[in-house]
């Protein structure tokens, strides 16, 4: 096996674990937050990768004009379409910001999975939070199902591609940066760009509650809510700004996504149940596992899908997720970063 | 008193004991759902309509096929009631349709969804049997699907003619006496391409295959590698992917150290956009290996998967059953037909579902009756032309039809949406009719219900 077979696979699953580890962020946030067990998370991701295909629609509704001296497929004369933003900006700038609709998505994403997650918080969950676990799952996979079904509906079964940006589209070659030799170890541009926007984002939550007065609440709140509380702060309000961003966070990890993988409305179920299986690997509550736990799975994965892999135990791509799970869980039952206490009564 | 109370409240009543007796039988009854035979055949038509059962896939990575099919579907049963320009009823060499319904009963019909899912298939198709009263079922896009669904029309009695589904089980090992196919299948894309790709890549190549986990990828990965080791290919590996798979970087990026300088893509709809969408995102495509270019290979190919992976298909080769630009009186009035309902050109899927649909009525017509096993007789063997592939026969040894294949690659320069598939060669039937022994299976005989 060549070194660049091996490290092509880590660089491969990086970008699934980026995926993992933001999905799984937002999840932990949640249930370290509002003690929530959110089964919705997976559709939150799936309607961000639903607002690239949104926005690449918007940007290129069109006015329709007859060219006569040219016909269709059916000998009539022929239709052409001039989007709006073509005529609006000039050809270049309009082709351009078509061109670039899935990070300009991300602008539109933002408000909208803020008020997503404020409405999900506000109108439902929050009626929940006193209720068992097993009825929190209940009513937010319930959810995620309605979800999905609304965008199904909408947008219909198939997956509709939202390509990346053309700058973007083609790959680099690590190879003859690193020695190996040109055309050795290539990678998609793109998903160099996922990862970066993903230790990004990463970096932006943990700054956030680290160093702003607002997370230093947050993380108290936490730890211990009822003190808190008692101090005069109302915790309720700030955990349910945490949702929004939560439900943000998951948004943006799928609005980038779409050029990988062109979303459809069960894009949210892929994910999700590997999310949970990333939180609990990484360990209930724990922001930094949830991080650390998706890049690993998402490697392990990757590692597990070489041929030479397959061949020798076939279907082990899999499973591999939930049988590396079942060996940390056994060597430490409250996973790689769990602390004491949480989920334990 | 007393005693009236122990009654009361002894908890078997007769009413209980009906209850329980009613739920028992409906229980019993489940499973025995193939309707009686107390009538002349399953489901034979009383009243003055007759039902068909189209059952395609809505959701899952064919769903794209799917929609289409139906659409042919609902112009098909509009043609044969007489409605629209009558498409292809005018170019069909048998003129036993008159546009009146099938045997003067209008045509209605009911769709279920496959989910492309052999389960949800079978349950689909069973409902449509037994509570909508339908006396054919067809519908396709997985030969997996295809071949359950094909099994329970058997049993049942009712006549299935396949849509799009081309494993060589469907008409080969798992034959079956009420199933009909005229799609083409695995061998005779294999046939039909390896000339065209030795003459284009060479005869020393090293190929490494992705084919889709179930029965048809594993056909067409077989035609495909025989034919090409056949002429001195080499297959390096061949992986096997999950028809649920929507990411396939993990299986793509091992391709450039495998030393493979083709990839052979046994994918079809979602599977094969999202495969060569990959493929071409690492680089695959015109990388250079064993100092030739690495080249990719779609076995099966549609319109439709042309449109979904866009820019990627430029120059790559396949096989396809049918395309709108074919300039026949059939295929031309065909696609005027469909595209003036819908506004766009059908898919191949929409071609080989309108044709089974009229097949199937014209069947009916000429055996004079909607009795499966009449009908069936009447397709075996029978000759025909003006459904847009040119002469065609429907072998009675295994319900297959033959006729020419097209050899397409995507376009480079297409002058419209739609215009994403040039036809390189069209391979004459003859060069890819097989024996009909060679894939095993048994046809049985025709079930009446």
């Amino acid at each position: 096996m060549e070194l660049s077979a091996i490290l092509l696979q880590v660089l491969n699953g990086l970008d699934k674990g980026s995926a993992y580890a933001l999905i799984a962020l937002g999840l932990t946030l949640i249930f370290g937050t509002l003690g929530v067990v959110n089964f919705a998370h997976g559709a939150l991701f799936m309607i961000g990768a639903f607002c690239a295909v949104t926005v690449q629609r918007l940007l290129s509704l069109s006015t329709i004009t007859i060219d006569e001296s040219k016909t269709d497929f059916l000998g009539k004369p022929l239709q052409i379409k001039t989007p709006y933003v073509e005529s609006w900006f000039g050809e270049s700038v309009g082709n351009a910001l078509i061109d670039w609709s899935v990070p300009l998505a991300i602008f539109l994403t933002i408000p909208v999975m803020l008020i997503i997650g404020f409405v999900m918080e506000r109108g439902l969950i929050k009626h929940f939070y006193k209720r068992p676990h097993s009825d929190q799952i209940l009513v937010t996979f319930g959810l995620a199902i309605v979800l999905q079904e609304i965008i199904k509906a909408y947008f219909g079964a198939n997956q509709i591609p939202a390509p990346a940006p053309s700058a973007f589209i083609g790959s680099f070659d690590f190879g003859s940066v690193i020695g190996m030799g040109p055309g050795k170890l290539l990678y998609p541009y793109w998903r160099i760009v996922y990862f970066c926007f993903a230790m990004l984002i990463i970096a932006l939550v943990f700054a956030f509650l680290q160093f702003t007065t607002f997370g230093m609440v947050v993380r108290a709140g936490m730890a211990d809510r009822e003190t808190v509380g008692l101090l005069g702060i109302n915790i309720d309000k700030r955990f349910t700004i945490m949702f929004g961003i939560a439900a943000a966070v998951a948004g943006l990890a799928g609005v980038m996504y779409t050029p990988i993988n062109s979303p459809s409305y069960t894009s949210g179920m892929d994910f999700l149940v590997i999310s949970f299986v990333v939180v609990v690997v990484g360990g209930m509550g724990s922001l930094g596992g949830a991080v650390l736990a998706g890049f690993v799975l998402g490697i392990l994965e990757s590692f597990a899908s070489m041929r030479e892999v397959i061949e020798f135990i076939p279907g082990i791509n899999q499973v591999v997720i939930y049988l590396a799970a079942i060996v940390i869980l056994l060597a430490r039952p409250r996973g790689l970063l769990g602390r004491k206490g949480v989920m334990e009564s | 008193m007393s005693s009236k109370k122990n009654v009361l409240s002894t908890p078997v009543t007769r009413r209980s004991v009906l209850k329980a007796t009613a739920a028992t039988a409906t229980v019993a009854a489940a499973p025995m759902i193939i309707p009686s035979t107390a009538y002349g055949y399953a489901n034979e038509p009383k009243g003055s309509s007759v039902t068909l059962g189209f059952n395609v896939p809505q959701s899952g990575a064919y769903a794209d096929e799917g929609a289409d099919e139906l659409r042919a579907y609902e112009l098909a049963v509009e043609h044969l009631n007489g409605g629209g320009d009558g498409g292809m009823m005018g170019t069909f060499s048998s003129k036993a349709l008159k546009g009146n319904g099938i045997l003067g009963r209008k045509v209605e019909y009911v769709t279920g969804d496959t989910q492309t899912k052999p389960d949800a298939a079978r349950a689909s198709a069973r409902s449509m049997i037994e509570k909508d009263g339908a006396i054919m079922i067809t519908g396709g896009s997985s030969s997996g699907v295809a071949v359950a669904v094909q099994g329970l029309c058997q049993e049942a009695g009712v006549i299935f003619m396949a849509g799009l589904t081309h494993s060589n089980d469907t008409t080969g090992k798992d034959k079956k006496a009420n199933g009909f196919r005229h799609f083409f299948n695995s061998y005779m894309s294999g046939a039909a391409l390896a000339p065209i790709l030795g003459d284009n890549y060479g005869k020393d190549r090293k190929a490494y295959h992705l084919t889709a986990d179930y029965n048809w990828g594993y056909t067409t990965e077989e035609a495909v590698r025989t034919s090409t080791e056949a002429m001195g290919w080499e297959t390096v590996a061949a992986v096997k992917t999950p028809l649920s798979q929507t990411d396939f970087s993990s299986y793509v990026a091992p391709v450039q150290a495998s030393g493979a300088d083709i990839l052979v893509l046994n994918h079809y709809g979602a599977n094969m956009v999202n495969s060569l969408t990959s493929a071409v995102q690492f680089g695959l495509r015109g990388a250079q290996v064993n100092g030739k270019s690495l080249e990719i290979v779609v076995p099966l190919y549609s319109r439709l998967m042309a449109k979904g992976a866009g820019e990627n298909v430029k120059g790559i080769f396949g096989s396809t059953n049918w395309h709108w630009s074919l300039t026949d009186d059939a295929s031309k009035a065909f696609v005027k037909s469909f595209g003036e309902k819908y506004g766009f050109p059908p898919s191949q899927a929409a071609h080989t579902c309108y044709v089974q649909t009229l097949l199937y009525a014209d069947a009916c017509e000429r055996a004079g009756s909607h009795d499966p096993c009449a009908v069936a007789e009447a397709l075996e063997g029978f000759e025909f032309d003006g459904l847009g592939n040119g002469p065609t026969l429907y072998r009675a040894e295994d319900h297959q039809c033959f006729k020419d294949v097209l050899v397409v690659k995507g376009k480079e320069n297409p002058t419209s949406e739609f215009d994403l598939l040039e036809i390189v060669e069209v391979t004459p039937a003859s060069q890819v009719t097989y024996d009909a022994s060679i894939f095993g299976g048994d046809l049985g005989s025709c079930n009446a219900g």
